[in-house]
Parts: C-alpha cells; sequence; structure tokens
C-alpha cells in the first residue's frame, strides 16, 4: 500500500477459527482493491458510514440510542477516539438508512472526500 | 466345519460343472426380464443359447456401477415387485443411491452364505453374538443377522455406535463374537483398555470385520488388544452384501462362495482376463441371484485370485485382501464415498467453486473426513456470520449427500494445490 501511496485510516481484524479478515479504509479504495488483487489477496470493497461522536462519557451510546430507537441492525463496528472526538466505523444491512437517520438527529458524519486521497 | 462340505470342498470339474449349469440359466433369466441386458447382448451380437458353460463367460457383457443408477430404482430387477420382499440401499456415484432387491430365496441364498462365513471363523449355536454393524439401508446389520440367526447363535442385534452400552453388554451378556467394521473393532478394543475393564469380564473369542479395507497390522493389534482372532468377511451390496468371501481360521484369503458368485479378475484398462496370481480388478458373476442378478459386476477393487486348496480342506478360490480401487471411491467410517458427491453439492450452490479437497485422517481409530471448500471471489464476505452460514450450508448439505459427517473449511480461490489444472481431489492420510 505505501509503495502505491495508498494510505489507510482505519483498520480491524476480525478472526474466525479458520480464516482472518482484515478490514481497511484506504484513500484509494479503487487502487487498493486492484492492487491487492494482482497480490494474491481475496479482497472485496463494502459500504460504510462513519461518524464523529464527542470522546466524553454517553458519546457513543448517543448514536446507538438513535439508531436502535430506529429499528436499525448494526453488523458490525470499530472505532478510535483521540483528543475530543472519537470516529466511529459501522456497517448496517442498509447504510442509507443509517445516513438518513443519523443526519436527521444532527449527527456528524465523515464525508468520503475527507479520507480519499484526490 | 464346513457348513457345507459338499460346496466348499468340492473338486475343481465338479464346481465348473455346476458354476456352467448355474450360468446358463442366469444368461436366460436376465435375457429375457431385463431389458437393458437384452439391449447389451444384441450389441454383441449374442444370443442366450449361445452361453454353454463358464468358458463362455469372458465374452459376455460387463455390468457397471453407473447401470445401476441409469436403471434407478429397479430397472435390473427381473422379478415383479410382488416377489421382492427386501430392498437396500448404498451411495452411489452422484445423488441418487444403489438399490439392490432380494427376494426370498436371495435372503436364503445369503443368510447360507452368512451362516458359512460364521462357520469359518468357528461360530456355532453356542456363541453369543453381538452385531455391532448398522442395521439398516446398509447391508452389513442385517446380513450378519440372518447368517447369525441360521447358525443358531444367539444375537445382540445392537446395531452400531453407542460404545459404553456395547461394552456394557459384551460384559453382562458375556458375548462371545463381534461383528462389526473393524475401526470401529479397534475403537472398542481401546475404549475396553481406557475404561479399565479387566480382561475376565469379556468373553470374546472371534471377531468378524469387514465393509472397510484394513491392513495385517491392524489385524494383528486387535487381536493382541482384544484377546481373539479377527476374521476378515468381504462383501459388497450388489452382489449380495457381506458373505461374498470369508476368511478361514489360516488367515491366508477369503475363501469366495464360488457356487453362487463367480470371480474373474481383469486388467482394468484392457478388460482381458488375467489368469490366476495376477493383480487387477475383482469381477464377479451371481449365478443364483434371482430379483437382480449381475453379470460380470466390476467392484473395482484390487485383487489377486489363488486356486490352490487351501490348509483348512476348503477348494473355494481364495481372494487376497483388496490392495486399493481402480475408481477413486473412498470408503470412510464403512460408508462408501466418491468425489463426484462432493463435487455435485457444491456445483448446486453458487457461492462455491467445484475445487475442493477432501482430507481422510484416522484418529483415535476412527476415520475423519476434513474438506476444504474455496469460495467464489465476490462471496468472501468481511461478516464473519455470513461466511459462518455458508461453512454451515455446505456442512449440511455435504452431510446428507454422503451421510457421513464432514468438516467443512473454507479457503480462498486458488489455493487448493493444482496439478495439470486439476485440483487434487483425495488426500488420504489413513495408514491402510
Amino acid at each position: 500500500m505505501a509503495e502505491n501511496d495508498i494510505n489507510i485510516s482505519a483498520f480491524s481484524i476480525a478472526d474466525a477459527p479458520d480464516y482472518g479478515i482484515l478490514r481497511l479504509v484506504v484513500g484509494r479504495p479503487d487502487l487498493a482493491l486492484k492492487i491487492l488483487k494482482e497480490k494474491g489477496y481475496t479482497v472485496n470493497t463494502t459500504e460504510v458510514v462513519c461518524v464523529i461522536v464527542p470522546n466524553k462519557p454517553g458519546g457513543l451510546h448517543k448514536v446507538l440510542r438513535i439508531l436502535s430507537d430506529n429499528d436499525i441492525q448494526i453488523d458490525y463496528m470499530y472505532a478510535f477516539a483521540v483528543g475530543n472526538e472519537a470516529s466511529v466505523v459501522l456497517r448496517a444491512p442498509s447504510n442509507e438508512n443509517v445516513i438518513k437517520v443519523l443526519q436527521e438527529n444532527k449527527m456528524e458524519l465523515v464525508r468520503a472526500n475527507q479520507i480519499y486521497q484526490i | 466345519m464346513e457348513l457345507n462340505t459338499e460346496i466348499e470342498t468340492a473338486d475343481r470339474q465338479q464346481l465348473t460343472e455346476l458354476q456352467s449349469k448355474r450360468l446358463v440359466k442366469m444368461v436366460e433369466r436376465i435375457y429375457n426380464n431385463v431389458p437393458f441386458y437384452k439391449q447389451k447382448f444384441k450389441e454383441k451380437g449374442i444370443e442366450p443359447g449361445d452361453i454353454k458353460s463358464i468358458d463362455q463367460l469372458k465374452h459376455l457383457p460387463f455390468t457397471i456401477k453407473s447401470d445401476l443408477r441409469d436403471n434407478y430404482p429397479f430397472g435390473l430387477f427381473t422379478v415383479p415387485q410382488s416377489e421382492i420382499v427386501r430392498l437396500h440401499a448404498s451411495s452411489g456415484t452422484t445423488g441418487k443411491p444403489t438399490v439392490v432387491g432380494y427376494t426370498r430365496n436371495d435372503i436364503n441364498t445369503w443368510s447360507e452364505v452368512v451362516a458359512r462365513s460364521l462357520t469359518m471363523a468357528g461360530i456355532t449355536k453356542n456363541d453369543i453374538i453381538q452385531v455391532a454393524y448398522g442395521y439398516g439401508l446398509f447391508t452389513g446389520g442385517l446380513g450378519l443377522h440372518y447368517g447369525a440367526e441360521r447358525v443358531g447363535a444367539s444375537i445382540i442385534p445392537i446395531s452400531g455406535g453407542n460404545t459404553k452400552k456395547q461394552l456394557q453388554l459384551m460384559q453382562d451378556f458375556g458375548s462371545t463374537a463381534i461383528a462389526c467394521t473393524p475401526s470401529y473393532a479397534a475403537y472398542l478394543a481401546e475404549s475396553i483398555i481406557k475404561e479399565g475393564i479387566p480382561q475376565e469380564k469379556i468373553k470374546l473369542r472371534a471377531g468378524i470385520f469387514g465393509a472397510e479395507p484394513w491392513t495385517e497390522e491392524m489385524r494383528q493389534q486387535i487381536e493382541k488388544m482384544m484377546h481373539i482372532k479377527a476374521y476378515d468377511i468381504y462383501g459388497l451390496s450388489e452382489i449380495i452384501g457381506p458373505g461374498v468371501s470369508m476368511e478361514c481360521q489360516h488367515q491366508c484369503g477369503s475363501h469366495i462362495f464360488e457356487d453362487h458368485f463367480i470371480p474373474e479378475i481383469i486388467n482394468p484398462e484392457t478388460l482381458e482376463v488375467l489368469p490366476y496370481g495376477e493383480l487387477g480388478e475383482l469381477v464377479f458373476t451371481t449365478v443364483t441371484k434371482e430379483a437382480m442378478p449381475l453379470l460380470r459386476y466390476r467392484t473395482r477393487d484390487l485383487t489377486r485370485l489363488h486356486p490352490e486348496k487351501c490348509a483348512c480342506g476348503r477348494t473355494l478360490v481364495r481372494m487376497e485382501k483388496c490392495l486399493g480401487r481402480s475408481d477413486d471411491m473412498l470408503i470412510i467410517r464403512g460408508v462408501n464415498v466418491f468425489p463426484s458427491q462432493v463435487e455435485s453439492v457444491l456445483l448446486e450452490m453458487s457461492e462455491t467453486t467445484p475445487h475442493y479437497q477432501m482430507i481422510v485422517t484416522r484418529e483415535n481409530n476412527l476415520d475423519e473426513l476434513e474438506i476444504k471448500v474455496e469460495v467464489d471471489d465476490q462471496f468472501w464476505s468481511d461478516e464473519i456470520k455470513i461466511l459462518e452460514g455458508l461453512k454451515k450450508r455446505i456442512h449440511h448439505n455435504i452431510s446428507s449427500v454422503l451421510g457421513i459427517n464432514a468438516q467443512i473449511k473454507l479457503v480462498e480461490p486458488n489455493t487448493i494445490e493444482r496439478s495439470e489444472g486439476k485440483a487434487k481431489r483425495v488426500i488420504d492420510n489413513r495408514k491402510l
């Protein structure tokens, strides 16, 4: 990834008994997909939502409460906090729904262009 | 000693005459009652009247396992359903099972050959025999049962599995003989030792083991651990079930009951008949079967035949322990398994590729099957529940087709080793 100037903004590793899954949020998704495939990895792209929450007690709870009240299930999520804010990457059966509900509730979302490398 | 002295110690000429007489009748029977055979005879330009003795057997057409599938379920029967008193089935090469039918006389014949087999192992009415083969569609359980009843032994029809109960009844009832697969026998032997059951509580003296290949080393191991004599019984459901051949106390090959089943050894490539002593594929013609007589049925088992009179006095030809197969069938825990069965399941599922690898191991004397399956690139999800769900479905579909439990391991595309573009389908790590 470094050789091709692809920045990794976030990642998490899920481990199952027989295999591991590495989830990456990268600056150049299409290029990253092409390169990893060429290198023989099994790789797919998937849509996720990234939301900013205050880095204080109850910060994440607010987001989860909104989703829960709107009957939205979360498949998986990972997060990292530094300074006053925390970024939460989450995946749900319908990301459009998540975006709509969170925007209606005035939650701050990370836009793709804040991560993507131009 | 022999149950049927006249047959079992007959001189060759006498036996050949009997076989010829029976073959002529059998050929007439299948020609007139089974369209499949009539067609085959016509293709070869043979009329039933051309067949006068077993010398002409080599000119007759073969029958193969897929012929049974093509005529599924009852197409090869020579009698109406009302004459059929029993149906058994084993797994076929693809979805459909291999079906066999028996008339009352067939059950009689089967009982007799199994009774002869048990007699060879010294079983009499004074024995208590634990039949730990599976009872059901598989011919092992009921085959041994009817033979043991013919001998007059006391039968414990316990069927397979439930090791604790096997060991309890073995002690409480004082079983003197046991019939099961050799791998289950080895497992029972180990369990006896592990449970700390004192030797004097076990009255076993003979074991009748078959339905899967086993080695001389395994025999010695079982004999030593169980303090018994272990006999090899051979058979396949297409021919009749267990009791096609059986070892005597000299353990120098299994005596084939040639008055019912005529053996030949052929070169599996050229199909020519090979002389006694040469290694090749074993072929049987059933000359007394009524419901489903088979002409020159290719067993795919590789072995040699020896015609010399045995030290036990029997003149019946002896077959060596089978040295392998001329096809890719595996026998796992006594169940016939074909790689093509796995392939057909995977082809029906859109998420998987037909690339897979079956790895067979034997742990604690029990066979284990692991199947590695390559999952199509686009179906690899980053959600574990999707992958685990897929694994469960593959496991369910494969296990229900094979009839045995298999461990499934999902792997990435192109990770299973290929040779000449084809994945190596089977790795058998059992030391057979």
